[in-house]
């Protein structure tokens, strides 16, 4: 045992263990995968149901169905879940899956390491959910956490900054993983400038996610401190500013957004040129692109902030630096485009989810730059109209670039094909019900309905109601989603090494499903 | 003995550390609100976290140490250790540059506009922006301290910090040229001048909490002083344990002059902790 | 191709509901009353067309290669998958674009932050969960809380047209002057907002952040709080009333009839049924918010009055808790500059002889007064 040759040929499927701990042991990066992205479904049906609640009390004008206080909570629990316990993990998941297969690689660098960033998350998970059962309910101060709102509450506050902890060290443990892997394991032949776009995108993303998880965890510990230690980092009678933890907050906040959304980048860049059988438009100016959207990144934050009251000059500062950022974003909506152009383009599912993701990704770049416009965005900020903007970029970007990066590759890890038909009812149902949700929320915030509030006046009603109908439709066609991935997991037809006829990378030479280890010799890429 | 490298990639069989360690968090976690709201036991259910902590760190470790020691890492396995090693130390920068971050926002900003205009006219009469201050509330309460001085204990913990940088690098000489004892030796030493910075450290805290009214409390000042120096300190802690680990392996005779990249890291790391306190004497102690 | 009639079918949607509309339907910002809102309207506007526009170009591209470009059509995939030239124009066409928004928004935000010169200064500080404004030239000193009944929220009652954004005491000014607003906060943050002025402008606790605004015309306007401030933050509205110059004399004349009238109540000795009754119209404007109406509080959140161990023990520590407030950090900021000496009196009276509470005795203004001037036992975060 001690030779190490020896231990290597030996660990074939008898010496794992099953059941159960073969889960919570594996240090396979395909079960950590899939152990990712189960954890993401299962958090978005979560979050998913906290936002129909939401819909379901603004249906109309009045207080039908819970107190204020509870609407608050379901608030702000479902963009802490939707954002840490559903779009990270899935793009993840993604990473796990994927970048190991796309660079030749036999697992990640960190296999152990790997289990230990999933199995924190159901921790985390644990924790802020369970809240919701502790005397005063969960954390109720939204998603962003300002105090001195934050430091009023209760129990549950402290135990939500503790879990911010505990996602922030499974971020970095993860991205430290994704970065080590992608540097250090690519296949021979395989340099920086061939990578596949999905593995860039998630390079950068890694960089951003080290560098600013811990900035989240520095303000939330000094949250906690003021919670409980007498610290006085964010009261103006001990000389602090509760406008500093915005800044601080928000330093994390504004490249988090990112993170949300460059994988997103990397799989809609992967998809795209599959479907168009030809290859990448300006693959170099995406890489390029991609890099200076996370530099660009740390510039902007304050344009969270317009409101606060700064200087003049941080105002046009921000204002500028926010409003360059769709330079670089530009370039990708083109290059995408551009791919398309004279292609041989088919629209299968993955291809619809891509495409619906230019487009409506666009949507919401757009009344992101409205937003970045200060003055726009003093009449704009905390109403509805923000609220549109982000789930324009999160659920028809990041959310549907997961879809469609699931219905990609599932084939490669079931070898099954899924159901087509089924798939296009999702995507139909999904595109029609999002926008449904989400595009009377511009007039709603242009009309003046702040967010985070549980009742309004009456001249928001017929939004709202438009607005929640969407969202019943929008969440019950997810049901279709979860039958198809379960009914693909069990059978269908079986699905080609290659699945997609204008598939091009490594990950599709290995036969589907994908064996449990791949690349144990490296290939050689020319 | 860790000559029998091999060309095959090494993939760790499955392991129990990992969730043990998930299990160790929650514990410390709900045993750490608990003893902050006063539950009852809440103090014991976090020490239970932490020794189920510790027993995960020992077991885990102790396999990597296992693995390393029979041979099982090849130089790509030694090259994405260096990698990690030093995205972890960026993702280190980045925690304490929230911190910096706060004293630059209060000290440069913040406090002089609680001063100034209409702030200080309709809110705070009486307030003189000036650095360091406990902020104008408290202070109208009464609250005083002296701040700490650059030039006693802190300017020792310098000397001593950046001696110890230098006996670390002596240590990582010897071990290159297989020189044992000179590795031991310079261990030893920058082990004892990590344990001594502590207990002086320890005695400056004590000295500020009871003769100088400087505590975590003291507004502003107190607040970034204990939080940058704590978080600094506990990374001395955690860095002379490290250290500990290495002379106690050295002594075993693990590491070749080729091979001992556990060595380097813990000396990475320790570097890392030497400038973090350059900056903060700079920052914190030098230029009040 | 089929997005595109998607989203003409949701266009349709939503115009079709338009149709049913009751009340004023806006796709807009709403109808701007000051210079700076007007610019802001615009400035919008003019975005919106470029996007528009932008987007109708970039996507009318892409449909046009789904339509032509499909294999089903038989289109064969061309091989190009690089051209700098037009990678380069790219670049710089939305650049320049981007510049050309830049500069009209700059100047917009340059007039924003203009606060100079004003004719007028009024105070603003936002409170859980009610606004307190302070005429600061005039000496009036007010609180202005939703005025929208229980009922009509609970939905007992039909709703009246201006549900939730009306409330007990407006905000007044004179029209076509500059008035210069000190927003801030006592406890958390929150936001003052008037759209049809195109201010929003954070109030932070312990900071003093200034704003402007010169309405054009005679009118109502109404706002909300526009930062998420803890329960009730949906239900604290914000009410100006611009009036002539005139009305306004007239309007400052009158409440500084009513504030000496309050001013000589706090000299004055009560007898508890007294204090009582007054209490508890108090305590439904101030403390029901928390502690609720029955007294019951929230648990784990807002401690009970019926029952607690302050409302039914030393009357000393209980009107302290009141005017000074509770732990630090805790939403029970004190009452001290919020109510006057005979009103706190009275809601402490209340508070011990209302519902299972029957301490029968009572707090004078007096009392009140000397509690004020004592000791701020470990005072509020924001205490001044
Ligand atoms: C995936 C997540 C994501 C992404 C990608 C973005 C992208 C952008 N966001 Fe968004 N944003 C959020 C998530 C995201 N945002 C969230 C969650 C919030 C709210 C947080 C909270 O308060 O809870 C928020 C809030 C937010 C605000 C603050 C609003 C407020 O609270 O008042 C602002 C203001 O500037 C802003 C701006 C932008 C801009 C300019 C972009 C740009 O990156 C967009 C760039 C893209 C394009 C512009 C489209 C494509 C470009 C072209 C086709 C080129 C040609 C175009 C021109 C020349 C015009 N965002
Ligand atoms: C990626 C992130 C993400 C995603 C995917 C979503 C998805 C949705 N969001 Fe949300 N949202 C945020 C991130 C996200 N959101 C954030 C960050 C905020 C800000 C929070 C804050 O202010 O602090 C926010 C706030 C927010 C608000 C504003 C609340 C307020 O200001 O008070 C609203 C209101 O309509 C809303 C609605 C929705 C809806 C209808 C969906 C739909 O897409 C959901 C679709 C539903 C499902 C997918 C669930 C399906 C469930 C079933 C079919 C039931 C079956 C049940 C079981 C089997 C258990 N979201
Ligand atoms: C914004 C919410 C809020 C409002 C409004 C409010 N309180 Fe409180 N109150 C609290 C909270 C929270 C506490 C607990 C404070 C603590 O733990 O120190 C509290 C505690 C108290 C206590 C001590 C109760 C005990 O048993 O410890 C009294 C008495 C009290 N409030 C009276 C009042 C009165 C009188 C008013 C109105 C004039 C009022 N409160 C308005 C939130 C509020
Ligand atoms: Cu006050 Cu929201
Ligand atoms: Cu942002």
């Amino acid at each position: 045992m001690s030779d190490a040759a020896h231990a290597h040929d030996d660990h074939g499927h008898h010496a794992h263990p099953t059941g159960i701990m073969r889960w919570l042991t594996t240090t396979n990066h395909k079960d950590i995968g899939s152990l990712y992205l189960w954890f993401s479904l299962i958090m978005l049906f979560t979050a998913g149901s906290m936002a129909l609640l939401i819909r379901s009390e603004l249906f109309e004008p009045g207080m039908q169905l819970m107190h204020p206080d509870f609407f608050n909570q379901l608030t702000t629990m479902h963009g802490l879940i939707m954002i840490f316990g559903v779009i990270m993990p899935a793009f993840t998941g993604f990473a796990n899956w994927q970048v190991p297969l796309m660079i030749g690689a036999p697992d990640m660098a960190f296999p152990r390491m790997n289990n230990w960033s999933f199995w924190l998350l159901p921790v985390a998970g644990i924790m802020l959910l369970g809240s919701f059962w502790l005397p005063g309910g969960a954390v109720a101060g939204g998603w962003t956490m300002y105090p001195p709102l934050f430091i009023q509450g209760g129990v549950s506050y402290d135990l939500t900054i503790l879990a911010v902890h505990i996602m922030g060290l499974s971020s970095i443990m993860g991205s430290i993983n994704i970065i080590t892997t992608i540097l250090n394991m690519r296949a021979p032949g395989l340099t920086l400038m061939k990578m596949p776009m999905f593995v860039w995108t998630w390079l950068i993303t890694a960089y951003l996610l080290i560098a600013t998880m811990p900035v989240l965890a520095g303000a939330v510990t000094m949250l906690l401190t003021d919670r409980n230690f007498g610290t006085h980092f964010f009261n103006a009678a001990g000389g602090g500013d509760p406008v500093m933890f915005q800044h601080i907050f928000w330093f994390f906040g504004h490249p988090e957004v990112y993170i949300l959304i460059l994988p997103a980048f990397g799989i809609v860049s992967q998809i795209i040129p599959t479907f168009s059988r030809k290859p990448l438009f300006g693959y170099a100016s995406m890489v390029y692109a991609t890099a200076s959207i996370a530099i660009l990144s740390f510039t902007v934050w304050a344009h969270h902030m317009f409101a606060v009251g700064m200087p003049v000059a941080a105002q046009l500062f921000f204002m500028f630096s926010t409003m360059l950022i769709a330079v670089p974003t530009g370039v990708k909506v083109f290059n995408w485009v551009a791919t398309m152009w004279k292609g041989s383009l088919t629209f299968e599912t993955p291809m619809l989810f891509a495409i619906a993701f230019v487009c409506l990704f666009t949507i919401g770049g757009f009344s992101g730059l409205v937003l970045a416009m200060a003055p726009v965005d003093i009449q704009l900020q905390d109403t509805y109209y923000v609220v549109a903007h982000f789930h324009y970029v999160l659920v028809s970007g990041a959310l549907f670039s997961i879809f469609a990066g699931i219905y990609y590759w599932l084939p490669k890890w079931t070898g099954h094909m899924y159901n087509e038909t089924l798939g296009k009812t999702h995507f139909w149902l999904s595109v029609i019900g999002m926008n449904i949700v989400f595009f009377p929320m511009h007039f709603l915030g242009l009309a003046g309905m702040p967010r985070r509030i549980p009742d309004y006046a009456l001249q928001f009603t017929e939004f709202n109601q438009i607005a929640t109908v969407g969202a019943f439709i929008f969440g019950f066609s997810q049901l279709i989603f979860l039958v198809l991935v379960l009914k693909t997991i069990k059978g269908g037809a079986k699905a080609s090494d290659q699945v997609w006829e204008g598939a091009q990378g490594l990950e599709w030479t290995v036969p589907s499903p994908a064996p449990y280890h791949t690349f144990e010799t490296a290939p050689v890429v020319k | 003995m860790s000559l029998a490298q091999t060309d095959k990639y090494y993939l760790p069989q499955p392991s129990l550390w990992p969730i043990i360690g998930s299990v160790a968090l929650l514990t410390m976690a709900v045993g750490g609100v608990m003893a902050m709201h006063e539950i009852n036991h809440g103090l014991w259910v976090l020490l239970a976290g932490v020794a189920v902590l510790f027993f995960m760190m020992f077991g885990w470790f102790g396999e990597v140490i296992r693995d390393s020691e029979a041979g099982r890492y090849n130089k790509q396995v030694d090259s994405s250790y260096r990698w990690s090693m030093s995205w972890f130390i960026f993702s280190e920068v980045m925690f304490f540059a929230a911190f910096f971050g706060a004293l630059f926002y209060t000290r440069v900003l913040s406090v002089p506009w609680l001063g100034e205009s209409d702030t200080m006219q309709q809110l705070w009469p009486t307030f003189k922006a000036a650095w360091p201050t406990a902020g104008p509330g408290l202070t109208a309460d009464g609250l005083k301290f002296t701040p700490m001085e650059a030039w006693g204990i802190p300017a020792i913990n310098t000397l001593l910090l950046l001696s110890s940088g230098v006996t670390v690098t002596w240590a990582h000489w010897g071990l290159k040229k297989n020189n044992r004892m000179q590795l031991i030796l310079g261990l030893g030493m920058t082990v004892t001048l990590g344990v001594v910075f502590l207990c002086l450290q320890a005695y400056e805290y004590h000295h500020a909490y009871t003769q100088m009214g400087l505590t975590l409390g003291a507004g502003v000042y107190g607040a970034t002083f204990f939080m940058l120096t704590g978080f600094h300190g506990f990374h001395v802690l955690v860095g002379t344990t490290m250290l500990i680990v290495m002379l106690l392996r050295s002594i075993a005779g693990h590491f070749t002059a080729e091979h001992h990249f556990a060595f380097e890291a813990v000396s990475w790391y320790w570097h890392f902790v030497d400038v973090v306190w350059v900056l903060l004497f700079i920052l914190v102690y030098w230029l009040i | 191709m089929k997005s595109m009639w998607q989203r003409a079918g949701v266009m349709g949607a939503v115009w079709a509901a338009s149709q049913s509309a009751l009340a004023d339907y806006a796709y807009n910002l709403q109808e701007p009353a000051s210079q700076v809102a007007r610019e802001v309207f615009h400035l919008h506007n003019l975005i919106m067309l470029v996007c528009v526009g932008i987007f109708i170009i970039v996507f009318g591209m892409m449909f046009y290669s789904l339509i032509k470009h499909r294999k089903s059509v038989g289109h064969k995939a061309a091989h190009f998958h690089e051209n700098t030239t037009v990678e380069i124009i790219w670049t710089i066409i939305p650049f320049i674009i981007l510049v050309g928004m830049a500069y009209p928004a700059a100047k917009v935000v340059i007039e924003m932050k203009d606060t100079s010169n004003p004719d007028m200064t009024v105070k603003i500080t936002g409170y859980q969960w009610k606004w307190g404004y302070d005429y600061l030239n005039e000496g009036v000193h007010f609180y202005s809380t939703l005025a929208t009944p229980r009922e009509q929220i609970d939905g007992t009652a039909a709703k009246d047209e201006h549900y939730l954004l009306e409330v007990d005491d407006p905000m007044v000014v004179p029209v076509g002057k500059r008035v210069r607003l000190l927003i801030t906060a006592n406890d958390v943050i929150h936001s003052w907002w008037v759209p049809a002025f195109g201010v929003k402008q954070d109030g932070i606790p312990g900071f003093i952040r200034d704003s402007w605004f010169k309405a054009d015309k005679i009118g109502t306007y109404r706002g909300q709080c526009a930062e998420l401030c803890g329960k009730d933050h949906g239900f604290m509205p914000i009410v100006v009333k611009v009036v002539s110059e005139e009305d306004y004399k007239a309007w400052v004349a009158k409440k500084k009839g009513s504030a000496q009238a309050a001013a000589a109540d706090n000299t004055k000795t009560f007898d508890v049924k007294e204090l009582v009754e007054r209490g508890e119209k108090v305590y439904q404007a101030n403390c029901a918010a928390c502690h609720q109406a029955n007294g019951m509080g929230l648990p784990g959140v807002f401690p009970a009055m019926n029952g607690s161990k302050v409302a039914t023990g030393p009357i000393a520590a209980h009107i302290n808790i009141v005017v000074h407030g509770g732990r630090p950090g805790t939403a029970m900021v004190g009452f001290t500059d919020r109510l006057s000496d005979a009103e706190i009196a009275a809601v402490v009276t209340y508070e011990r002889n209302a519902w299972d509470n029957k301490m029968g005795d009572a707090a004078q203004p007096a009392d009140i007064a000397a509690a004020r001037g004592g000791a701020a036992v470990a005072a509020a975060p924001t205490a001044q």
